[in-house]
């Protein structure tokens, strides 16, 4: 329902619903000043890249189909023990090549910031993938409050560690070194099509998906979209990322989406879209960049995606 | 007569035992059709090759487990369930291997070819599962009485098929390596008391 223009929409014209964050459940209020624009006409999704045939992944795949390893390795283990996790109050940590560094509180670092509406395709570099309609803030108008020093070229997330209540944090033989750690160069994270995501189908983020916030990168493999965040650092050197420190041949710190270089272990030409079913593995070729050339190509030129993947 | 019987319901109940897995999957799938996404998620695709994938390797490791269980047990009844382990072992390979021709490759057969020369994971299943097929053909009384000797050691293979499935295991995990180090533990434990108690 909610894509009835498959059209491209440029970013530049990615309007956004104005909503005033209030603690939260601020997304109820968003959704109420929202409602009378999605009957106008989409005024506050963001659609680009979209392709005509993507269509919603239904809320309950999308809140029950989840990889965050800090509550075990099943894709059902998160919904299952990821309300362990306490997530009031919240905190971020902020530190490294800014002016304004310390300890913030999640809701006063997100109060007033737009909450936008955006349809994102989501490609997790396993080959599955989905549609999604998140909300969120530009990530650069979360970044930009700590104003980093021009020495600041990257910039690296953490999520909580706290094994009492992430029950994966405590399992044996497994091999992340907790905080689950991610990064991106500064320019990509300023990119219009980069969020932090506070909710998905116009409430707030459940647990299992990243609560109260979480990056959504939308060109890259899901594993870059790090989840429950509590650390926010600005680096001039390339962070490391906890998937690189695992298996540095298979999963690179740029992750950008791209049909043409295999994972070591399987093909990334196609993806199967969930939810697929038992007479049809709904595949579907993958889109370098998930189908956001257009918009984040330009970030990359004159670099070797091959090399730097 | 007394025997007999014992060996007709052990057989039965074996039967039924190993068949439990595949049941449960055909139910799983029924539930599916119904209602999608309910029984196996978001990507039945991947929940059925995990399964088949798991039963394959665990009935693989039932049946190397039989001879020393007869052993401790001294009831040759034990035995004859060995053939059946293995059999079906190689029954759930197979359908693992099909479920992944049809949910991941859509018998797409390039890029199986890549994947048995580009993708080491697969390349070992595959390994082990061609080390599984000479011992189910050769299953049978038939061949047992044809080979001899030699049946023994054509059986020898089941140490290469567990340990090719382990790595198999071993390379696809991500994360989270309790359970191939599980089986790997069982693996060598039977191993080691084999070559104790040879
Ligand atoms: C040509 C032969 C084979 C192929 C192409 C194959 C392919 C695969 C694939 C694609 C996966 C899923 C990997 C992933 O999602 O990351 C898998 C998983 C698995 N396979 Fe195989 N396989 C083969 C033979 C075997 C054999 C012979 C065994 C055991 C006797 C076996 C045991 C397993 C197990 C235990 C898993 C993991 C399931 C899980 O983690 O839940 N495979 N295999």
């Amino acid at each position: 329902m909610l894509i009835k223009k498959p059209a491209k929409i440029p970013t530049s014209e990615l309007t956004s619903e104005t909503a005033f964050i209030n603690r939260r459940s601020f997304l109820k209020k968003q959704a109420i000043l929202g409602s009378g624009l999605w009957g106008a006409g989409l005024l506050g999704s963001a659609q680009a890249g979209l392709q005509p045939d993507d269509s919603l992944t239904p809320e309950n795949v999308v809140t029950s189909y989840n990889n965050f390893y800090e509550f075990g390795t099943g894709k059902g283990d998160p919904v299952q023990y990821a309300h362990e996790m306490n997530t009031d109050p919240w905190t971020v940590k902020v530190s490294g090549e800014a002016n304004k560094t310390g300890r913030y509180a999640f809701e006063d670092v997100v109060k007033g910031l737009d909450v936008e509406e955006r349809i994102y395709r989501f490609r997790c570099v396993e080959a599955w993938s989905m549609v999604v309609p998140w909300n969120g803030v530009a990530l650069r108008d979360i970044l930009r409050q700590f104003e980093p020093k021009t020495s600041a070229k990257f910039v690296e997330f953490k999520t909580l560690v706290r094994p009492s209540e992430m029950r994966g944090q405590r399992a044996v033989f497994q091999s992340i070194d907790w905080p689950y750690t991610e990064g991106l160069r500064l320019d990509e994270a300023y990119h219009p099509l980069a969020i932090m995501a506070l909710g998905v189908y116009g409430k707030d983020l459940p647990n299992q998906n990243g609560a109260p916030w979480r990056l959504m990168v939308p060109w890259k493999y899901g594993f870059k979209s790090v989840k429950s965040i509590v650390g926010i650092h600005f680096t001039s050197k390339q962070p490391r990322n906890s998937w690189n420190v695992l298996a540095p041949h298979e999963y690179g710190f740029y992750a950008n989406v791209n049909p043409a270089v295999s994972h070591p272990r399987w093909s990334q030409a196609s993806e199967r879209r969930l939810p697929s079913s038992v007479f049809n593995p709904n595949r579907r070729p993958t889109l370098p960049f998930n189908g956001y050339a257009e918009e984040v190509a330009g970030l990359y030129e004159g670099m070797d995606l091959a090399k730097f993947y | 007569m007394q025997t007999h019987l014992t060996v007709v319901l052990s057989k039965t109940a074996f039967f039924a035992a190993l068949s439990t897995p595949l049941a449960w999957l055909v139910w799983q799938i029924a539930i599916e059709i119904e209602a999608p996404t309910t029984a196996l998620g978001a990507d039945p695709g991947e929940a059925i090759v995990h399964f088949l994938g798991v039963w394959a390797l665990r009935f693989l490791l039932l049946a190397f487990a039989i001879s020393p269980i007869q052993k401790l047990m001294q009831q040759p009844v034990v035995g004859r369930l060995r053939r059946m382990a293995g059999l079906y072992a190689f029954a759930y390979a197979l359908l693992h291997l099909a479920a992944y021709l049809f949910f991941f490759l859509e018998f797409e057969w390039e890029a199986l070819l890549e994947d048995f020369v580009k993708r080491t994971f697969i390349t070992v299943g595959l390994v082990a599962l061609i080390c599984l097929t000479p011992l189910a053909v050769t299953s049978t009384l038939g061949w047992q009485r044809r080979l001899r000797r030699n049946w023994k050691r054509v059986h020898l293979l089941v140490y290469p098929a567990i340990a090719f499935a382990l790595i198999h295991l071993y390379w696809l995990t991500r994360d989270g390596f309790a359970e191939v180090v599980l089986y790997s533990v069982f693996f060598l434990f039977l191993v080691g008391f084999r070559w104790v108690k040879r």
